[in-house]
């Protein structure tokens, strides 16, 4: 008899299904999995380094480049912490543009998500259909930010600014013609508020595209179902968090249970799943899709009969208006020291938490008075998810792994932050 | 809600009395601070007791108070004047080595340089708590480990050992975590440099990667100020 033994196999970090930079040790029986252990940390740029280095405000921007799929989402957790401890409040219109957003970045990061783990697990067709609904919500966010990605759009006390009355258009170029041009512009004649109510009617019909491919297909199943199933009491010990946790059974949203932004004025409902794997937590963000939908939907039409301030009036927070500095000193002196100094918090700590596509992303600041924060430590939820890779991926095949990592949606800027 | 964690404060008072040395409820958040002797004593009873359940911990993390307060830039007048510039008048500007903290602690702070604090979250009661222990030893901060009570903890324990250099008693697997192999330091300690101490690069000489003393020099565009005088923002917001 051959003595058999336990071998080691390395996967990543360069592995196209390792979602970026993941690096897992795996130690194989056979092609079974007998442990896993992730090295994280490649993509490790020391955040909460740098923002202690910076003012408040200069920070915004990192936070976009954290879960670089679900940026505003992390903005939001940040202004939100500095909100607190200022104790300043922030228009309605803005709590509103807000929820629209968050939701709009949710179903971003689930596109992005069911893109990526379709592909893993082998069907090709969602990668491409999934880039096609991202494009135009990108086009939202070029439109409000001027940036597709990193739009760095929130503000404490606020957002940046109001929602433009107008869409940018395509123009003619050697490859598109007048009537490709007009094509593409068709849905762009009005305002962003417009743009977006078209494509909250077109979406939920993509969404029964992506479950005609998905749902019932024998392949997909065959991949997911009892895949990576998680108890709830383990979900709950392991730090699980958001459709993790939803999937596993539990009934616990944020947006619900502890209210942020303008979730308690719209109507939505949570999904949960019974059995905790992988197909359940395919559902579960499914079913997602259609909810931030609804709430989009709910937003714009406040938003379209609800003008008004997006900024707080507090000018030691928020910069004044650009015509007020032209005849107004304290203007100016408010916009000079806004600008170079910033602003100081008050000394203390909060711990602000919001519902992210992925989970509860949270921002603990501690402020000593200063223009910089003490300390920031952003709790990510990819974190705790890798973390209970170990436990998710024991007894299962190699093949296994890859759609694991995918129904946990990691995403490393956030997980090495 | 807020009610609901003043309950959970009074309840702590009675049932925890003498385990913990002061509870602050501020912002709606109620924070623990916790003496390490009696660190997993409180962290068992707000797991398991009946009134509390906290069944998940949302976070963990190391904490460096050393340089606590302390700003860049005077903002009272003196006899000369504003101070103008991020250093100070007796430093030698082009000495980049030194670090600025305070001189040695003194008796009474020794031992409040390290903390770790942790965020649980109730689920049944849709409650969070803050609790916080400070190490005893600076040199050699050391807190017990809550890896058996909430797992979760594992990864956060790994990340605060590696920022803070903080030693988890009975942690199962205390490795580096978000650090490159081989690194030397924990970089989220105050007294590490922001650019860091080593940079790589390839030496076509010796043909592979070395590691140098970094050569850019950090310098705040901003001072850190702490303005003591300005007016409250939360007020002036109520004058509004």
């Amino acid at each position: 008899m051959p003595e058999i033994r336990n071998f080691t196999l390395n996967f990543g970090p360069a592995h196209p299904a390792a979602h970026g930079v993941l690096r897992l040790v795996l130690e194989m029986d056979g092609e079974m999995i007998v442990r896993a252990d992730p090295h994280i940390g490649l993509l490790h740029r020391g955040t909460e380094k740098l923002v202690e280095s910076k003012p408040y405000n200069q920070s915004i921007g990192y936070m976009d480049r954290l879960d670089y799929v679900s940026m505003m989402c992390n903005e939001h957790g940040y202004v939100l912490a500095i909100e607190k401890l200022l104790g300043i409040e922030v228009p309605i219109r803005a709590q509103y543009i807000r929820t629209m957003f968050d939701e709009i970045t949710r179903i971003l990061n689930h596109l992005l998500w069911i893109a990526g783990h379709s592909l893993d697990v082998g069907a090709m067709t969602m990668f491409l259909y999934a880039f096609r609904e991202r494009e135009d919500l990108m086009d939202a966010y070029e439109a409000v930010s001027g940036a597709r990605l990193h739009a760095t759009y929130y503000r404490p006390g606020g957002v940046n600014r109001d929602l433009p009355d107008s869409m940018p258009q395509y123009e003619k170029t050697r490859w598109r013609d007048e009537a490709e041009v007009k094509r593409q512009n068709a849905n762009r004649q009005g305002s962003l508020l417009d743009f977006l109510e078209d494509f909250t009617n077109r979406f939920p019909s993509k969404v029964d595209e992506y479950e005609t491919l998905l749902t019932d297909n024998r392949i997909w199943k065959q991949r997911l179902v009892g895949v990576g199933v998680v108890s709830p009491e383990r979900a709950l010990q392991m730090g699980f968090t958001g459709p993790m946790l939803r999937g596993s059974g539990i009934e616990w949203d944020l947006r619900k249970k502890q209210p942020y932004a303008a979730y308690s004025q719209v109507d939505f409902d949570i999904p949960v799943g019974t059995n905790g794997d992988s197909y359940d937590r395919y559902l579960v963000r499914i079913e997602e899709f259609r909810q931030s939908n609804r709430i989009i939907k709910q937003c714009i039409d406040w938003l379209r009969h609800h003008p008004g301030p997006v900024r707080s009036g507090n000018h030691k927070v928020t910069p004044p208006k650009r015509a007020d500095m032209k005849h107004d000193m304290e203007a100016l002196i408010h916009h000079f020291k806004l600008m170079t100094e910033g602003y100081c918090l008050p000394a203390g700590e909060a711990y602000a938490a919001i519902e992210h596509p992925k989970g509860e992303f949270a921002c603990y600041l501690i402020s000593d008075g200063a223009n910089k924060p003490y300390r920031l430590k952003i709790r990510a939820p990819g974190f705790a998810h890798l973390s209970g890779m170990n436990e998710m991926a024991r007894g299962h095949m190699l093949s296994d792994v890859v759609a694991i990592i995918g129904s946990q949606d990691i995403v490393f800027g956030e997980v090495d932050r | 809600m807020s009610s609901k964690i003043e309950e959970l404060q009074v309840y702590l008072n009675t049932h925890l009395a003498g385990k913990f040395t002061s509870s602050v409820l501020a912002l709606g958040e109620l924070t623990l601070e916790i003496p390490v002797r009696s660190w997993l004593d409180v962290c068992n009873f707000l797991r398991h007791d009946e009134q509390t359940q906290f069944e998940q911990l949302s976070d963990l993390c190391g904490v460096d108070y050393i340089a606590y307060g302390q700003a860049e830039w005077d903002t009272q007048a003196s006899s000369t004047g504003f101070s103008r510039a991020v250093q100070v008048a007796d430093v030698d500007l082009f000495d980049f080595d030194q670090v600025k903290l305070k001189d040695e602690p003194s008796e009474a702070e020794a031992g409040k340089r390290f903390a770790v604090v942790l965020h649980l979250l109730s689920i049944k009661r849709n409650m969070r708590i803050r609790l916080r222990t400070f190490c005893e030893d600076s040199a050699y901060p050391v807190v017990p480990s809550v890896v058996r009570i909430w797992n979760s903890a594992n990864w956060y324990e790994r990340e605060a050992f590696d920022l803070f250099g903080i030693m988890f008693n009975h942690h199962p697997d205390l490795r580096r975590i978000l650090t490159d192999y081989g690194f030397i330091g924990h970089p989220l300690r105050k007294d590490f440099p922001l650019a860091g101490q080593v940079e790589m690069r390839y030496d076509p000489l010796q043909k592979r990667v070395i590691y140098e003393p970094v050569s850019i020099v950090t310098q705040p565009n901003v001072p850190r100020v702490i303005r003591q005088d300005q007016p409250s923002i939360a007020s002036q917001e109520r004058d509004n």
